[in-house]
Parts: C-alpha cells; sequence; structure tokens
C-alpha cells in the first residue's frame, strides 16, 4: 500500500532528565543538554487531586503527555479516539500485585487491582476529559511504538479522523526486574491528522514494507541516554520530527513491527505538507 | 455515524472453553444450557466461588518446539488453536496470501501474568526469578500474540489488545482497518484469557465474584463466575466483484468510552448504546433486522441493570437477548471471541441460547431477555463486550444474506 500520510498535529514527551517536548525537541537536535537533576514526576490536572497522588506512573504519565499534545494540536480532547500502548504496563504494579498473590491474596486493594489493567491509563484519560470516543490498549514487546503507531496511523486513514497515540513504558520494579528490561521513564504522545493544517509540525508518508528490517539508529545523545527503556522504539521517530521541526529534511526511518516486516516513514518537510493536499 | 462497512467473511473460527474443546462442545451446552462451572479449586488457596476452568490443561504442555512459552495461557491458546481444524486453516491462507500478509490480532485481559505469579511464589535465593521461568517474553502482556504468531508461523503485523473485557471484541476493530485499508489480506483474530491469582482474588476485592454459580439479569444475582477461554477466527475481504459467499461474516462494529468509572458503568449505558449505534451503522441496519443478542450479562449487580435496561428501550420484543456467561463463567479478555463463536454457532444452526442458572428475570429486563433457548433462524447476531475503563464494543454478525444493501 502506497500513498498514504500522516500529519502530526501535535507532540508531547516527558522523561525525567527532558521534561517536555521543548527540552526534548531541543536536546535531540543537540542543542541542548538533559537536566543533570532529573524533574519530580507530574502530576496531571486531568486527574482529581486525590488521584493525582495515588495514581500509577503509567497513568501520571500517560495523561501528562496526552494533555500537552492535544494541546499543541488545537483540537479538543473529547473528540479524539485514542491509542495507548505500552510494552508491559505498570511494572510497579504488575510487582505489587504479584508479591501480594504470594503473601496475603485476599488483602489485594481494589483500587490497585482496577488500576492493573492495561487500558487504566485510557480509562482514566477518557473520564478526565468526557471522551466518549473508542479507545484502545496495546502491547507488542520490543515493538509496541511501532504496533501502536500502526494502529493509530490506520484508524486515523481509515477513518480519515485525527487520532491521539499515547506511548508509556515504566522502571521495571522488585523481582519482575530479573526478567523484564526496562529503565526509567519514558511517555511520548502524538496527534496524527489525515490532513495538514495550520498546526501541522511534521509529516510522513507511510507504508508497511516487507523486509528484514534493523530498527532505525537512535542519532542523539541525549536520545541514547533513554534507550534502555521498553519505549524506546519511539526515539528515532521523536528525534526524526525534532529534525523536521526546523525545516530540515529528516529522512526515512523504519520501525520493524515483526522479524520480516517494516513500517517505514518517509518525511514529508513540513512546508510542503502545509501546501499538499488533503490524503 | 461511521459509515457503513464491506462485510467481511468470517473464514474459520474455534472456541475452546470450560465447555470443551472446540465449536460443538460449546454448542452442545448452549442446547442444553449445560452450565460447565465448577466449585473453585484453581490455586494454592482458593476462594468459595465458581469458576469455568478448561480440563487438564495441566496435563497439556506445548510441544517441544514452542516450550520457550510455556505458560498456562500459552497452553490454552495452542489447545484453542488446534480446535475445529483452525491451523489448518490458517495454513491454507498463508499459502494463498503468504506469511507477511497475515495479521494476528489478539486479546487479553492478564496474558501470562499466572507464570508471573508463580514466579513469585517461587523466587530464588537473590529475589529473582527461579530459572526455569525466566523468558522475557513470557512475563509481558504481549506474550500471547508473539506465541500465536510463531505456532502459527505468520509474519504480519502482530499486536495484543488489552482492554480488559472488551479485548478480544475490540480486535475485529483493528483487523477490519487493517483489511479495509489493505495492509494485510487476512486476519487471525481472537483471544485468550487463563485463570490467575490476579483476576480471582482482584475481583473478590472488588465484591464482584459470586459465591454460586453467576445467575446473569437474575433478580437475586450476586456477581460473577470467573472462567478461561481461547478463541480465534479467521477474517477476510469479501471479493466484491464475485458477490458475497455463502457462510458468516462480520457486518459491523462499535468501540467506544464510558468516560465515568474506571469499574463501574455509566448508569445510563451511555458509551455501550454509542457502541451499539456506530454497529449498527456500519453493518448499515437497525435494531429491528437484530434477531439474536449475546449480551455481556455478567451478573454484576450495576451492569446487568444498565444492559437490560439499553436492551429494554432499543429492541423489538422479537429480539431474543441472552447471556451465555452461566456456560463458561465470565472469561475477561476471552469474552469478545467466546461470545463472538456462540454469536455464530447461533447463526449457523439457529439457535438463540438461553441464559443457565437463571431463575427468575430482574423485572429492570424488557421482553427481549430469556431464559430459555430457542430454536429459530438467526440472520443477524449482536455480542456486548464491556470492560473496566468503560471499554465498550459491540460486534454486527450475519449470514450472507444479512446487513445493509451493498
Amino acid at each position: 500500500m502506497s500513498g498514504a500520510t500522516l500529519f502530526i498535529d501535535g507532540i508531547a514527551f516527558w522523561a525525567p532528565t527532558l521534561p517536555g517536548w521543548e527540552a526534548a525537541r531541543s536536546a535531540f537536535r543537540g542543542e541542548s543538554e538533559p537536566l543533570a537533576t532529573p524533574a519530580k514526576r507530574p502530576a496531571p490536572d486531568i486527574l482529581a487531586p486525590a488521584e493525582r497522588r495515588r495514581a500509577p506512573d503509567t497513568v501520571a504519565l500517560a495523561l501528562e503527555v496526552a494533555a500537552a499534545a492535544v494541546r499543541e494540536s488545537g483540537l479538543d480532547a473529547a473528540t479524539l479516539p485514542s491509542v495507548f500502548t505500552s510494552a508491559h504496563g505498570d511494572l510497579a504494579i504488575n510487582d505489587y500485585m504479584c508479591s501480594t498473590l504470594a503473601s496475603a491474596p485476599t488483602l489485594i486493594s481494589p483500587t490497585k487491582f482496577h488500576n492493573s489493567v492495561h487500558n487504566a491509563a485510557a480509562g482514566y484519560w477518557t473520564i478526565g476529559t468526557d471522551c466518549h470516543e473508542a479507545s484502545t490498549a496495546l502491547s507488542a514487546f520490543d515493538e509496541s511504538f511501532g504496533a501502536g503507531l500502526l494502529e493509530a496511523a490506520t484508524q486515523c486513514l481509515a477513518e480519515a479522523r485525527p487520532v491521539l497515540l499515547v506511548a508509556v513504558d515504566v522502571e521495571a520494579a522488585g523481582a519482575l526486574a530479573s526478567v523484564t528490561d526496562s529503565a526509567g521513564l519514558l511517555a511520548c504522545a502524538i496527534v496524527l491528522s489525515p490532513h495538514a493544517s495550520e498546526r501541522t509540525v511534521a509529516a510522513f508518508d507511510w507504508s508497511l514494507v516487507n523486509a528484514t528490517t534493523r530498527a532505525a539508529p537512535i542519532r542523539s545523545p541525549a536520545a541514547r541516554s533513554l534507550a534502555g527503556n521498553a519505549m524506546a522504539g519511539a526515539l528515532p521517530l521523536l528525534e526524526a520530527i525534532a529534525t523536521a521541526e526546523a525545516g530540515i529534511d529528516a529522512g526515512s526511518i523504519a520501525l520493524p513491527l515483526t522479524r520480516s516486516l517494516a513500517l517505514v516513514l518517509v518525511a514529508r518537510s513540513p512546508l510542503k505538507a502545509a501546501a499538499g493536499q488533503p490524503s | 455515524m461511521p459509515d457503513p462497512i464491506a462485510p467481511l467473511r468470517i473464514a474459520a473460527y474455534t472456541v475452546t472453553s470450560a465447555a470443551g474443546v472446540g465449536k460443538a462442545a460449546l454448542l452442545a451446552a448452549l442446547r442444553t444450557g449445560r452450565s460447565a462451572l465448577t466449585l473453585n479449586d484453581f490455586g494454592p488457596t482458593p476462594l468459595p466461588t465458581w469458576i469455568g476452568r478448561v480440563a487438564s490443561l495441566e496435563a497439556a504442555p506445548l510441544p517441544r518446539s514452542l516450550a520457550a512459552w510455556e505458560c498456562r495461557n500459552n497452553r490454552l491458546a495452542w489447545l484453542g488453536l488446534n480446535g475445529d481444524a483452525f491451523i489448518d486453516a490458517v495454513h491454507a491462507a498463508r499459502e494463498r496470501h503468504g506469511a507477511a500478509r497475515i495479521a494476528v490480532v489478539l486479546g487479553t485481559s492478564t496474558s501470562s501474568i499466572g507464570a508471573t505469579e508463580d514466579a513469585y511464589r517461587h523466587l530464588d535465593g537473590h529475589g529473582a526469578f527461579p530459572a526455569d521461568n525466566r523468558n522475557p517474553q513470557v512475563h509481558t502482556p504481549h506474550s500471547l500474540a508473539s506465541f500465536v504468531q510463531e505456532a502459527l508461523d505468520l509474519a504480519g503485523p502482530s499486536v495484543t489488545v488489552s482492554t480488559a473485557c472488551s479485548s478480544s471484541a475490540k480486535v475485529f476493530a483493528t483487523a477490519e482497518r487493517m483489511l479495509r485499508l489493505g495492509l494485510v489480506d487476512a486476519a487471525v483474530v481472537g483471544g485468550v484469557d487463563t485463570l490467575c491469582g490476579s483476576v480471582l482474588f482482584g475481583f473478590n476485592a472488588l465484591q464482584l465474584v459470586s459465591a454460586e454459580p453467576c445467575r446473569p439479569f437474575d433478580a437475586e444475582r450476586s456477581g460473577i463466575s470467573i472462567g478461561e477461554a481461547a478463541g480465534f477466527a479467521l477474517l477476510e475481504r469479501v471479493d466484491a466483484a464475485a458477490g458475497r459467499p455463502a457462510g458468516l461474516h462480520l457486518l459491523g462494529y462499535g468501540e467506544s468510552s464510558d468516560a465515568h468509572h474506571m469499574s463501574t458503568p455509566h448508569p445510563e449505558g451511555l458509551g455501550a448504546e454509542r457502541a451499539l449505534d456506530d454497529a449498527l451503522a456500519r453493518a448499515g441496519i437497525d435494531c429491528g433486522a437484530v434477531d439474536h443478542i449475546n449480551l455481556h450479562g455478567t451478573a454484576s449487580a450495576k451492569n446487568d441493570e444498565v444492559e437490560a435496561a439499553l436492551v429494554a428501550r432499543r429492541f423489538p420484543a422479537t429480539t431474543h437477548a441472552s447471556s451465555t456467561k452461566g456456560v463458561t463463567g465470565h472469561t475477561l479478555g476471552a469474552a469478545g471471541i467466546v461470545e463472538a463463536a456462540a454469536s455464530l454457532l447461533a447463526i449457523e444452526q439457529g439457535l438463540r441460547p438461553g441464559t443457565a442458572n437463571t431463575r427468575v428475570l430482574d423485572p429492570v429486563c424488557g421482553p427481549q431477555v430469556r431464559i430459555e433457548a430457542a430454536q429459530a433462524p438467526v440472520r443477524v447476531a449482536l455480542s456486548n463486550s464491556f470492560g473496566f475503563g468503560g471499554n465498550n464494543c459491540v460486534l454486527v454478525f450475519g449470514d450472507a444474506n444479512a446487513g445493509g444493501s451493498r
């Protein structure tokens, strides 16, 4: 398939040393350094005050970046279908659930249990924004970002409407750290649109390519410092968007989906995107 | 409202639950209203509740070539894939289309978490997972779809959908979009969820688990019975030029969010109704065309109240609605595919299942909700799946002639 174009109308990022897209964009371009002192976990005001404090990391991070990306897009959150993707979900809650089950199973907290579902962030997001649109929660191990982007791009094209993509992974906790490879916190969100607008910051032609593909390299030292997170698969595209926003040709990026299939994105320059016909 | 979609052909499907392996086992239980629930004997300290447990999984290890994926959930997936010669149908599709042109889109709520729970009961001296239970690809939600993709030797897009109890209904929507855009030529959809401590003790903590076999829509219902199941369907596009072939089709789907509460449905069923409207719009039909509804019908106080009221206000008395949870238990992330299979059986066999275990219907139910099964043709069947986080999905299935004028 060819001829599909994604227009990026809003982007957001959060990691403790790059707490926000402006900081990340500049660091990914090599124009600044990540923070020496990590920022405190965000407390998104979409959550009720009591929940801001209790919310699992995955929920707090997802809602922070989702809200920021939607704000950038100028769209109304309540109108956007959403795709949430995470390789492992909330590893701290999984650690809590499994250790409590091993020691005192009848003491499981009901709140922690309903927060343990993979779609917890999607649930809190739709509640907090009064959004009745479809939302989904996906997982695809190391390919979780690519799988989430494919689902969001597919929805965007099939239904000809903007879609919110939110990607989060957190640090492995407790005994899970002996099997699960994920360090630090990394969250990003992108509002995809099927057509160009005055908000468009970057545009990519996309297709599925049936070939054994290596993941696109992570180029900047700032992004490489986050490569241990299970959502690091998002970093090459984020670097490309940072480049495209500066008006430089960001080239093409391959996101592997399986051993012999990749989602390939080819950057259009923003000017061409804005002038182009709706696809 | 979304535009109508072109129906997709259900080229093959299968289901394995507490009722047994394969479609015939579920059909037999649905015909007689036999409940497959048994007293909970799962795990080291079983709670006093009833469960829908698949027999003999403990004695059914994975084949040696797939042994790295060993866990209860993947065992159930493998048992399920072998039901009704489903694997053969996928292999034939692989010959037709090529491995990279077939997607694997599967739903699960807890995937292999049972294996992770086991590891926590047997940590080594350093607090690490034991050496015989350390495959990182098992201790993560995508264990399910990556295992099934390898077991079927496919190479197309592969993703695990995990939206609690709507998971394996939403897989039909994701696959339909991929097929419509021509990204793939076929899709293996479905889902698997297995009994584990997380769900038994978790739903118990929410006071949603019944001490007796669940009685959906009963005036005296007292909560859910948790079950485990695996189900799969093979979806393909219909060749528009050749016309719609005989057999079963996906006519539509609707997805929505309640935006109300993490574990309680919207009191007026706002999200459920929106999913219903979108599903009907995509199928190009109205409520009057629906012969049968497989209700979500968990036997929780709130779900059944909201769902019964929705059905009562939207459907004619001739629509036969029922819940099959009394037969299989609530199979959580697998409920969508189990009940899609029950809906497809209803169309194939002209069987409108009843609501097993239920004695006296809650007065909130309209004439649509039935306790007894009935033998009558079904051209269009709906299946409802509603999950935590207010995540809703409604599917519409039909025979060769059902649906809008396409």
